[in-house]
């Protein structure tokens, strides 16, 4: 009975589902390519599959993180995207103009003003949603279309191919035999997780996601708080957009970032933060990172073309969001037992698609 | 309703707010033409009007079935992959050599399909139309790969006359059969919204599903309606969408839905649902449309100003919106 209790608990753990798909998905990989999980030092680095995939889905896990924080105040932000694009051109931009690339001075200014361009975005975003009252998805529509044209105005529509050892760095650099990226991305989760789960910070982001207005009749500043988290999340989608740039050494305003913004809602969907608001979890939203870029990894070891990903993609999304929803569960449970001796929790009631 | 908004000062003296974004796109539209009349001799050639449409009838059909899912608050990001597999499927059974008519029948039945099983899983599973239907663009993407990498050209006749058949004045001016059908489906939507049980329902729902489903009125087959809907449109416009490029590409449309998207909110539907029309569908199309026109003949813009200028365009009508306050929260 009680191991039965023990096996429950664990089946409904949040993180069981996605650990399980990561688990089976690299497991399919290693039967289908046994050296796939094999780890060797050259040159007193580390490399091998899975190292490759924690490097490549550096960038991913940025970007989700902020959007796990703008998620969860019920919003979504749908620039991040494009504010890689804009982020990388400019910094791209900067450093192409420069007489020595391999300045490091140089290469800080370039992104420190990189940074703050993509931080007014995102403070653009946080006026329209917090201060206009636009809903979030429309709000950041207005800069994933016109962010496009943006970026491709910096470079002016050219691909700009810079020779810059320290930013290649922050891409392909190594520090401690692990590439560097997974460092930064490892350091900015640390950030936020410290800065929202060991100060009030994070319940109150929870709360105003939950009802904003009644959390600011709490005495929470709920516009303060909104607008924050997308300056938040245009910062990291900016450090991601040096990391893409950084990645191939070239900015392409077109094409850098591109669907980024999807697969950060899925990974954080996947994680299983709600659209709706109120709850995020920021280690559900890592472990979807990481599914994502596994599962992208995998298509291409079998020599699928990346687009034909998108299949397998789609399969993944619609499993995981079935497994999670309340309805499903519901349904599934009372077909299995005919009376159920717990009572599953009552389907959560959804904001009626404000997100949506 | 659609032609409430134009035909007369009683319904636009009752419902002054309901009718002025469609009324600001109207007069955004004809300042914008009028730019374009006063700047170069060749714009106000009628042919450049009748060329907007020909180059925007697939837009335009797919942005109609979009104005039904908005209405309901819901959104639909599969259109631009759907449109894209329903050429790529025409183009590729057409080339394994099936006749036109039953290549068509397909093609059309593919959109409402996957529609119909996305609205299934809006409204049996309460998972967010924006999930659901991010992945069927996912799924409809990746079916155009899987299909084929490369683009498939089209050589069946029945597909080459519907993409060079000119229905025109004897002044030589001319639309696509394209068009012609764009039209018919505006038609029928505008009159499906204004006048029949289902737009009604749609109104409802967008408004207040809460009190929709108190009042009796049929939730769940209406969202599922809508997505379908929006489904066959996307065939629909996949189809003009091969009669415009004759041929299927896997990577055609990427993006489609953001323009969809844009058209219909500067169109004056508002996306929380439950206020919008189909003729102002028509007029962000329009918009949209006119704008590239516009940089095409100043030569010395770059496309990517199409993008900006549509950002600001979306920024300028969602402002409208939300300053005449029309069941924004």
């Amino acid at each position: 009975m009680s191991d039965n209790h023990r096996f429950r608990a664990l089946l409904g753990h949040r993180l069981f589902w996605p650990v399980a798909v990561l688990v089976v998905m690299l497991a399919a990989n290693t039967a289908y390519r046994p050296g796939f999980l094999s780890i060797e030092v050259n040159n007193g680095h580390l490399y091998g599959t899975p190292i490759d995939i924690l490097r490549l889905s550096a960038p991913l896990i940025l970007v989700a993180l902020g959007m796990t924080l703008v998620i969860s105040t019920g919003g979504i932000d749908l620039s991040v995207g494009s504010i890689c694009a804009i982020s990388g051109a400019i910094a791209c931009l900067y450093i192409s103009k420069a007489p020595d690339q391999n300045d490091l001075g140089m290469v800080l200014t370039a992104l420190a003003m990189a940074l703050g361009v993509a931080l007014v975005l995102g403070a653009w975003n946080g006026v329209l949603v917090s201060i206009i009252g636009i809903q979030p998805i429309i709000a950041t529509l207005i800069l994933m279309v016109a962010g496009r044209g943006l970026a491709q105005l910096v470079t002016a529509g050219q691909i700009i191919t810079i020779n810059s050892d320290p930013y290649r760095a922050i891409g392909l650099g190594h520090f401690l035999t692990l590439p560097l990226a997974i460092f930064i991305a490892l350091g900015a989760a640390l950030l936020v997780a410290a800065v929202t789960r060991r100060t009030a910070l994070g319940m109150i982001i929870e709360s105003v996601g939950g009802n904003r207005e009644a959390s600011r009749l709490a005495g929470i500043r709920s516009s303060r708080v909104v607008f924050l988290v997308y300056v938040v999340s245009a910062g990291c989608a900016a450090i991601a957009g040096f990391m893409m740039t950084a990645n191939v050494s070239s900015a392409d305003g077109n094409a850098a970032g591109l669907w980024v913004e999807l697969d950060a809602i899925l990974a954080v969907v996947i994680g299983g933060t709600s659209l709706a608001g109120g709850r995020f979890y920021l280690s559900g939203t890592i472990l979807g990172a990481l599914i994502i870029q596994t599962l992208t990894t995998s298509v291409y070891a079998m020599n699928i073309s990346p687009q034909t990903a998108l299949l397998f993609k789609a399969v993944v999304v619609i499993a995981v969001c079935l497994i999670q929803a309340p309805a499903f569960r519901a349904k599934f449970r009372r077909r299995r037992r005919g009376t159920p001796t717990r009572q599953p929790s009552p389907p959560q009631r959804q904001k009626e698609e404000v997100t949506a | 309703m659609t032609t409430g908004s134009l035909s007369g000062v009683p319904s636009w003296a009752r419902l002054p707010r309901r009718h002025v974004p469609v009324l600001a796109t109207l007069a955004l539209l004809l300042v914008m033409y009028g730019i374009g009349v006063s700047q170069y001799r060749a714009f106000s050639n009628v042919q450049v009007v009748f060329n907007v449409f020909i180059d925007n009838g697939f837009l335009l059909v797919i942005a109609v079935g979009m104005t039904f899912v908005i209405l309901t608050g819901g959104i639909d990001l599969s259109v631009g992959s759907v449109a894209a597999m329903t050429a790529m499927v025409s183009a590729w059974l057409l080339q394994s050599g099936l006749p036109a008519l039953p290549v068509l029948v397909i093609a059309l039945l593919i959109g409402p399909t996957l529609g119909f099983l996305m609205g299934c899983a809006i409204h049996f599973f309460d998972i967010q139309p924006f999930i659901v239907t991010l992945a069927g663009m996912f799924f409809a993407r990746g079916m155009c790969t899987f299909i084929s990498n490369a683009s498939i050209p089209i050589t069946d006749g029945f597909w080459t006359t519907m993409s060079q058949y000119r229905i025109g004045d004897p002044r030589g001016n001319f639309v696509s059969v394209s068009v012609l059908v764009a039209f018919a489906v505006v038609l029928v939507a505008a009159y499906v919204l204004a006048y029949t049980r289902l737009g009604r329902n749609v109104y409802a729902i967008g408004g207040n599903p809460q009190s929709a489903l108190l009042m009796g009125l049929p939730l769940g087959r209406t969202r599922i309606a809508v997505y379908t809907i929006s489904g066959l449109c996307a065939a629909i416009g996949g189809i003009l969408l091969s009669f415009y490029t004759l041929s299927g590409a896997p990577l055609i449309g990427v993006g489609m839905e953001l323009d969809v998207i844009a058209a219909v909110v500067i169109g004056g539907t508002v996306l929380t649902g439950g206020s919008g029309y189909v003729f102002g569908t028509v007029l962000g199309v329009l918009v949209l449309g006119v704008i590239q026109t516009l940089i095409t003949f100043d030569g010395g813009l770059n496309s990517w100003w199409t993008k900006i200028v549509i950002g600001g365009l979306l920024f300028a009508f969602i402002l409208l919106q939300r300053l005449i306050g029309i069941r924004y929260k």
